[in-house]
């Protein structure tokens, strides 16, 4: 279901437009596009009623439920008996086929007849009949592999006949039908979940169909309902409001009316999404409240995007040009017809009418637009299509975008921007997720105005990354020792793909690819062993330790310690983590307490000794009488440094491991930090946390409510009932500009004030030190409510809730009202660490002279540091940072940047510049009496750095340099955040990652990994653009050459619109024995090998700067296509001038040579030929050959008048016949073929160079290649100074290495360069 | 598979890789993965990964300079024999438009003047080697003009009765006469059928010796025996009963050849010669052949004299008339132009793969050392 389909554009929206079923709908035109009825039933406004299908309502059940769909989908266009008329209807949308049915009404005209009627008909047919195959094709497939099973699975739906639940196919589930699933099920239709079997009604489920994230959600039954026993339909007496059928997956709004009128809000967590999956829990039920193609997955399946390239703007161009070459051919025809007839008093060859030569003229000019018809190249577009599928097809074959670890390839959604890839000059990547792992680890924390490093940590994310390191080695010498026949570097860095493999699953073992054996699978990507295994900072636990020893009763350090218990607590409870352990089956119901009564006896025991801020000393008692709990059981609670390396068996065997899924990793890690100093998060449920404190055992905590994340308030916060101190606190984690903003000083004793005062003043310093370290930063606070104060916040808060309309406003001020006055405990700081081979992969996009933009979010420091580690950021390189808080500042700023960078220019030692730009000033910047000065500062740097921008602003950035550039842009990003991005430029690449599935849903390729970027630009995009390139120049050159050998000879016929072939050959001629070649050649051909155009990146500049399709070359193929024309006529002409030749006979050789020279046009400008082509251009010539020779056979009385019987016999069994062509052919083909030999070594070009080395054998092709990236190091101007980091670029695949014979050479280019 | 089977079948294969933690659950799942990595993982082949094998045309210098000379040795083979075969051939041309006032048909270019013959005479100082071709030729005549081509009727000419009564209406205004009767043969194309007759005589001592004429075969057989049929009626007068002939044809289609009955109809041998329209409007066609008799050596050397029945009109649309002697080679005509330009092409083959030969020593060698 998830597979790409081929669907165009233009039936998806044709489809949208006409059906009211809705078949196949844009996402964006969702509410107001769904049936019309449905606003004129009983639903006042966007609002849809839902109520039970079986309930007691039965009457009213089928008024309310008019307008919903059945659950089956169609994703299928056509159904068999549609098929016929929408498919030609859609494809007279076309105007190269509106073109083509123009002919064939005008050859209907009998005055300018050309041909019979059937043959111009033939054209058009055959394209008509290709397309339709190819849609039925795809429809048939998209049926046979996804409807057909979605429709067929089998669901248990309650039946009011049999009492009972039974089984029903998908498509028979309707709205307000009851559903029971069970665990591991997929959900069949949006329901609402009413019942779970889990105690405390919530139940997970796995959304990785929908949006491929493969952690657990958590869904809760909807407030209020009768739980324990199992609901009955029939006494479902509730009715459901809810918002129409929608696609944001992220939001559902409505409410359940009870029959005593209450209501009950309902939420994005009751919904269960079709598509997911139900993990962990027994049995839920639920109601359907959307269905079929009104589920929120369905409305998300936009389908493939449709954009136009910049390749075929320029083709629509020079199609213009070929028009208006058509309409002077046929001009001139049409004066030559009119002043030839005038000049004619009686010939017996003339016959006699009425018809002025001028009007004739007119005539004949619609006659010849018939014949030279072929000039406007109409099959290329569907050549076109066809290509871009094959392009497409060995795109997403490539191994090397394969991901072993997600098990996933390269998704293209866009299927016909494929050489725009060829072609970009700009490259707009987010930050987070893209350059980076966004696997968080937790790296180290300031508490109350106190660091703690955690050196122990560091080193410990050291050691990580050695480890991968060397696993890459150890493989990379398996590898080179498993090739040991063909020990050359060329033979080596093809096996690159499968060593980057190994390295990213990081397992090293011998047997490598037979037994893959990732060690982390997919599911646990938040909880792999180098984001759990945090080592504690041994000061910080000593401070802990405190609570259990008897210094904890000192005030000052009890003080602090009350922040640091807090701060902790709020790792471990300020998030949306689902905990589950692995030794009870995840999909086996379960309490995640291990007892009830358990917890209750905890509660007596911790009711009454108060454990606050206000009050630590109160706490010491129970505190040890609780540790002497603890320790009676046996467990030490004292932590060396020494120790730290059992650290994990100090937990009670009892508990286990834990596994921790969050929807984001930031919030895994903080909780897996919280877990390594022993608070534990242990159980998360709807309505209770568990947490284990140090020295304290498990508490629970009552969960009031969760405020979750949002990108407007960028924090998140969870107001909890103090299990110690029973008071309501509200425990916020969010940036760290919001929450400083927000921690104001309690109005209190000064003292304290001024405690925090310090705590904030120490707190941002060290935020400063982790935003330069490239850590991500995370400020954590709390609140303190009183209990009037919360009742009053809880009423306006649940008014909000329930509320349909403008609910995310009100929710958000409700959030906003809370989380003010808050008490800063600490910050903690994030790694992000960068994927792999990002370095080289920037490196590479700059070689190849792509500007990378990086737009970020994160705060400034961050960015620039982990623009160093991509080396985005060289160390020679001068930095412009542009902070500014006025528009005039501004202004003046981006002068001065001016001013500095050119006298930079002249100074020494730099090798370009870096802007570095913060969101504020960005918005400056992009007004548009600014945006000039903006550009014109940013054009000339090598790279700029966006920080703390903001969605919109990124796109605004990329918009800007898009237009007023006149540049190819790429975006690249994982998130929701990049969406605008990716959708405006050009190109949008999406990274499928940790983040969700919405980057991908709207861009034009999904890639996994960042690095896979460099082929797909380097490689694939190369390819793409210079083939099809090249295929349009061919099919350009390819028509006006057949076509200016039927003009020719209108200077021999009184420019009457004669041919001098059969008309049936003419119209074949393009359509069948020369059509199929050019599509090899736009799909195979490959100028450069894929190893070469990695190693040299310069090699793309070649599509940058359009050098395959440049004006100038698409006029001297047009010259060169009449030159050959020419040729191709008049050696004919000359050689049966003056003899008895017949029209037809006359034609022949012409037809023969014009096949032959056209088809060896294309073995001279292939790069490559294999098997296939050599087996393609001689079934073309051969199909050509036997073709004419049957028809000359076989058609007596067809085709009048030029009736082809017996001249292609005759003519083939004379020698003069293959003496014409022979040279015909070898004259024609001369110039070009010259041509092409003496520039490719008089002055080749870089492609060329790089083909002639792919020739060589592997000694000197490694020699080569040295000698290229020297010669390329040294032109760069400023960069003189060669440092240890360019010397790696020499050779900047890792994988690369030097056989022994040359590592000479290598270090004598190393003492060359130093 | 059940899933007891899986975690068993798991245990087995690779119980060490797995970390400490990972639990039966998580076994089951990399199963579930590692089947579904078989579908997901693109196939390893020189195609899908587009390694086949390729050969590259442009950029093997040694292949294209040897195959350059060779091209051009062979082409320059060619044209020597071509050159040498077509100087073999002789040709003999005559105008007889009769637009200069010397010319003996001069008096037979008033178009008023009907059944006018006139003389053409000229000597031969060597043989004429045989077998002699006898071409009439038009020049200035565009028998490739598209209506002209297309004004017959393709099933009338296959003897298909039924367009005997009603021709096409392509054949118009040569489909019905002034008397709404079918023309039979219909269209323009027939119509202007040439009808310039032509005798030859040799002047042997004063006496004039009719040299023989072979009008057998000079039509293509493919139209003689296949695409144009006489209706199967006999006699063949029958079949033309209620239609009228061309309005330009001095007899019917069935009296074409009086001498010979089967030469009749559409078969006729010089119907079938014009109606194979000329590509080029300076054309010739063959009206007899020389093969017998006395002559099928060829023409003696003499003096020969060529009566021309003149009746074909061509001075009103700058038309010249001619007729033309010419023996044949295999490679056809007399044609000087295909020999040399052979020659030519093979010379520039050569000469361009010297040059590049210099081209490569100088410009790609410096770099391989």
């Amino acid at each position: 279901m998830e597979q790409i389909h081929w669907v165009r554009h233009r039936w998806q929206q044709l489809v949208a437009a006409e059906s009211g079923q809705g078949r196949y709908s844009a996402p964006d035109a969702v509410p107001t596009k769904s049936s019309p009825k449905l606003h004129n039933a009983q639903l006042t406004g966007k609002r849809r009623t839902v109520i039970a299908r079986h309930g007691p309502y039965q009457h009213e059940y089928d008024s309310v439920s008019k307008g919903c769909q059945g659950n089956g989908i169609r994703t299928t266009k056509y159904s068999l008996l549609s098929f016929i008329p929408m498919n030609l209807f859609q494809q007279f949308h076309r105007v190269a086929n509106l073109y083509f049915l123009f002919l064939v009404m005008l050859n209907w005209v009998p005055v300018v007849e050309a041909f019979q009627k059937e043959i111009t008909m033939i054209p058009l047919v055959v394209v008509l009949i290709v397309i339709a195959i190819k849609d039925a094709l795809e429809d048939y497939r998209r049926y046979y592999k996804s409807d057909k099973i979605a429709n067929g699975r089998i669901c248990e739906v309650y039946s009011k006949k049999q009492q009972t639940y039974v089984d029903q196919r998908w498509q028979d589930v309707r709205v307000g039908d009851f559903v029971r699933l069970s665990c591991n099920e997929i959900i069949p239709a949006d329901m609402l979940l009413l019942y779970s079997s889990d105690l405390h009604g919530v139940c997970y489920i796995e959304t990785a169909n929908l949006d491929g994230e493969t952690n657990l959600k958590q869904r809760q039954v909807v407030r209020d309902l009768p739980q324990g026993s199992e609901l009955t339909p029939e006494n479902f007496h509730s009715r459901i409001e809810c918002e129409n059928p929608n696609n944001d997956l992220s939001r559902f709004r409505g409410y359940m009316e009870h029959p005593s009128n209450a209501r009950v809000g309902l939420h994005n967590d009751n919904l269960l999404l079709r598509s997911c999956t139900i993990r962990n829990t027994e049995t839920i039920i639920g109601i359907v409240v959307y269905a079929g193609h009104e589920t929120k997955a369905m409305k998300n399946n936009s389908g493939p995007r449709y954009k136009r390239s910049k390749l075929e703007r320029r083709m629509n161009m020079d199609i213009l040009w070929s028009v208006v070459l058509l309409v002077i051919m046929c001009l001139t025809a049409a004066i030559g017809h009119g002043l030839w007839l005038r000049n004619l008093e009686e010939a017996s060859f003339l016959i006699p009418d009425t018809t002025s030569p001028a009007l004739a003229g007119f005539y004949l000019f619609w006659t010849m637009i018939i014949v030279l018809q072929v000039l406007i190249p109409v099959s290329l577009y569907v050549s076109i299509e066809i290509v871009k599928l094959g392009q497409i097809f060995f795109i997403q074959n490539d191994v090397d975008f394969y991901n072993e670890y997600l098990d996933s390839r390269i998704q293209c959604r866009a299927l016909n921007i494929t050489e725009d890839l060829g072609q970009i000059q700009y490259v707009f990547s987010d930050k987070t997720g893209t350059l980076t792992e966004n696997k968080m680890v937790f790296r180290r924390c300031t508490i109350a105005g106190v660091e703690y490093p955690h050196e122990e940590n560091a080193r410990r994310l050291e050691v990580y990354k050695q480890e991968e390191d060397e696993a890459m080695g150890r493989s990379h010498t398996l590898k080179s020792r498993a090739s040991a026949k063909s020990l050359s570097c060329k033979s080596l860095s093809c096996n690159r793909s499968s060593v980057s493999l190994h390295t990213l699953t990081g397992h090293s073992e011998g047997e490598g690819e037979e037994t893959p054996s990732p060690t982390l699978p997919r599911h646990s990507a938040f909880s792999s062993p180098m984001e759990k295994d945090v080592v504690p900072d041994p000061f910080l636990v000593q401070k802990l330790n405190c609570l259990s020893s008897p210094l904890f009763l000192l005030m000052d350090a009890s003080m602090e310690l009350t922040y640091i218990v807090d701060f902790f607590m709020a790792l471990a409870i300020c998030n949306t983590v689902v905990v589950s352990s692995p030794n009870q089956p995840r999909h086996v119901s379960r309490t995640p307490l291990k007892s009830l009564e358990d917890i209750k006896m905890l509660f007596q025991r911790f009711s009454l000794p108060r454990f606050s801020t206000l009050s630590p000393p109160h706490t010491t008692e129970s505190t040890r009488s609780f540790t002497g709990r603890l320790f009676a059981r046996g467990k030490p609670a004292t932590f060396t440094p020494s120790e730290e390396d059992k650290i994990v068996q100090l937990n009670p065997g009892a508990w286990n491991e834990l596994i921790y899924e969050a929807e984001s990793p930031d919030e895994a890690a903080l909780v897996h930090a919280a877990r390594a100093y022993h608070c534990t998060l242990r159980g998360h449920s709807l309505e209770r946390l568990l947490v284990e404190l140090p020295g304290m055992g498990s508490l629970a905590v009552h969960l009031l409510h969760i405020l979750p994340f949002d990108s407007t308030r960028k924090r998140m916060s969870v107001v909890v009932r103090h299990p110690l101190t029973k008071q309501v606190v509200v425990y916020t984690k969010g940036a760290d500009s919001v929450i400083m903003d927000l921690a104001e000083s309690p109005k209190g004793a000064e003292q304290s004030e001024s405690r925090q005062g310090h705590i904030r003043e120490q707190t941002q310093k060290h935020l400063d030190n982790y935003a330069r370290e490239g850590l991500r930063t995370l400020c954590i606070a709390k609140r303190v409510q009183t209990s009037t104060e919360y009742e009053v916040w809880l009423k306006r808060h649940a008014f909000a809730e329930t509320s349909i309309e403008n609910r995310e406003e009100l929710l958000l001020e409700s959030a906003q009202r809370l989380e003010t006055n808050l008490t800063l405990l600490g910050a903690t700081g994030i790694v992000d660490r960068l994927q792999e081979e990002v370095p080289e992969t920037i490196e590479a996009l700059q070689r190849a002279g792509v500007k990378v933009w990086v737009l970020t979010g994160d705060k400034q420091e961050t960015a620039i540091n982990i623009a160093c580690a991509c080396k985005l950021l060289r160390s020679t390189d001068h930095l412009l940072t542009a902070n500014c808080g006025s528009k005039e500042a501004c202004k003046a700023l981006l002068l001065e940047l001016r001013a500095e960078m050119e006298c930079g220019e002249a100074a020494e030692g730099t090798s370009g510049f870096t802007l570095v730009v913060d969101g504020r000033t960005l918005e400056f910047a992009l007004q548009e009496d600014l945006k000039g000065d903006f550009l014109e500062l940013s054009r000339c740097c090598r790279a700029v750095i966006c920080c703390r921008s903001t969605p919109l602003q990124k796109s605004q950035v990329v918009r800007l340099v898009q237009d007023q550039l006149q540049v190819m842009t790429l975006a690249i990003g994982d998130g929701a955040n990049d969406v605008s991005m990716i959708q405006v430029a050009d190109v949008g690449i999406g990274i499928s990652g940790q983040e969700g599935m919405q980057a991908v849903m709207s861009s034009d390729f999904a890639i996994s990994r960042f690095k896979h970027l460099r082929k797909l630009l380097l490689v694939h995009g190369h390819w793409c653009y210079t083939r099809l390139a090249n295929m349009i120049l061919y099919f350009f050159y390819k028509n006006v050459m057949y076509v200016n050998l039927l003009f020719w000879y209108q200077f021999f016929c009184g420019f009457s619109g004669s041919v001098m072939t059969n008309s049936w050959v003419l119209i074949f001629f393009n359509l069948l024995f020369t059509s199929v070649p050019p599509l090899l050649y736009g799909i195979l051909d490959k100028d450069v090998s894929a190893d070469t155009l990695i190693k040299l990146p310069e090699l793309y500049k070649s599509g940058q700067n359009s050098k395959a399709y440049l004006t100038s070359t698409f006029w001297l193929t047009m010259l060169d296509a009449i030159y050959q024309s020419l040729v191709c006529f008049f050696v004919p002409y000359f050689a049966y001038a003056g003899s008895d030749a017949d029209m037809l006979s006359f034609g022949s050789p012409i037809n023969a040579s014009s096949l032959l020279i056209i088809l060896l046009h294309q073995v001279i400008e292939s790069r490559t030929l294999t098997w296939l082509h050599a087996l393609l251009l001689m079934g073309s010539a051969l199909f050509y050959f036997s073709f004419t020779l049957v028809f000359s056979v076989v058609c007596v009385t067809c085709s009048p008048p030029n009736n082809p019987l017996g001249v292609d016999k005759l003519q083939m069994s004379q020698p003069l016949f293959y003496g014409v062509c022979a040279l015909t052919t070898m004259l024609a083909l001369l110039p070009r073929f010259l041509f092409q030999a003496l520039h490719n070594s008089i002055c080749p070009s870089d492609t060329v160079k790089a083909a002639l080395m792919d020739k060589l054998n592997p000694d000197d092709y490694c020699k080569r290649m040295q000698r290229w990236n020297q010669t390329q190091a040294q032109s760069k101007t400023r960069s003189l100074v060669i440092n240890v980091e360019d010397s790696d670029i020499k050779v900047p695949d890792p994988d690369f290495r030097l056989p022994s014979e040359l590592k000479e050479g290598s270090a004598t280019t190393g003492s060359l360069l130093s | 598979m059940s899933q007891q089977d899986q975690k068993d079948h798991q245990g087995q294969q690779q119980p060490e890789p797995l970390p400490v933690h990972t639990t039966t659950i998580q076994k089951v799942r990399i199963m579930m993965k590692e089947e579904l990595e078989t579908t997901n993982r693109p196939d390893n082949t020189a195609f899908t990964q587009q390694r086949l094998p390729a050969w590259q045309p442009m950029l093997s210098a040694g292949i294209v300079i040897p195959g350059f000379v060779l091209i051009g040795l062979a082409f320059i083979g060619i044209g020597v024999a071509l050159f040498i075969t077509s100087q073999n051939i002789t040709v003999l041309e005559k105008d007889y438009t009769g637009v200069e006032t010397t010319s003996d048909c001069y008096k037979c270019s008033n178009p008023s003047d009907k059944n006018c013959t006139c003389k053409l005479e000229f000597s031969l100082s060597t043989l004429f080697e045989g077998p002699v071709f006898f071409y009439y030729g038009l020049s200035n005549y565009f028998q490739s003009q598209r209506s002209y081509g297309a004004s017959k009727d393709e099933y009338q000419l296959s003897g298909d009765l039924d367009y005997f009564k009603t021709p096409i209406s392509a054949c118009s205004p040569y489909q019905y006469d002034a008397n709404q009767n079918p023309i039979v043969p219909c269209g323009s194309l027939a119509n202007s059928m040439f009808n310039d007759t032509f005798k030859l005589y040799q002047i042997v001592n004063g006496t004039k010796k009719l040299v023989p004429f072979d009008g057998k075969g000079i039509a293509w057989w493919t139209d003689y025996n296949i695409k144009y049929r006489n209706p199967s009626v006999t006699p063949l007068k029958n079949a033309f009963n209620g239609t009228v002939k061309p309005s330009f044809w001095s007899k019917p289609a069935y009296e074409l050849d009086t001498s010979d009955p089967s030469n009749n109809g559409f078969v006729n041998q010089d119907f079938l010669v014009w109606m194979r329209r000329a590509a080029l409007p300076d054309f010739r066609k063959l009206y007899r052949r020389i093969t017998e008799g006395d002559y099928a050596r060829g023409l003696p050397a003499g003096n020969y004299s060529l009566e021309i029945a003149y009746n074909y009109p061509v001075l009103s649309f700058g038309g010249r008339k001619k007729v033309v002697f010419s023996n044949v080679s295999w490679m056809g005509g007399k044609n000087q132009f295909l020999g040399i330009a052979y020659l030519v092409v093979g010379s520039l083959c050569v000469v361009m793969s010297m040059v590049m030969l210099i081209v490569y020593a100088k410009f790609k060698f410096p770099e391989d050392d």
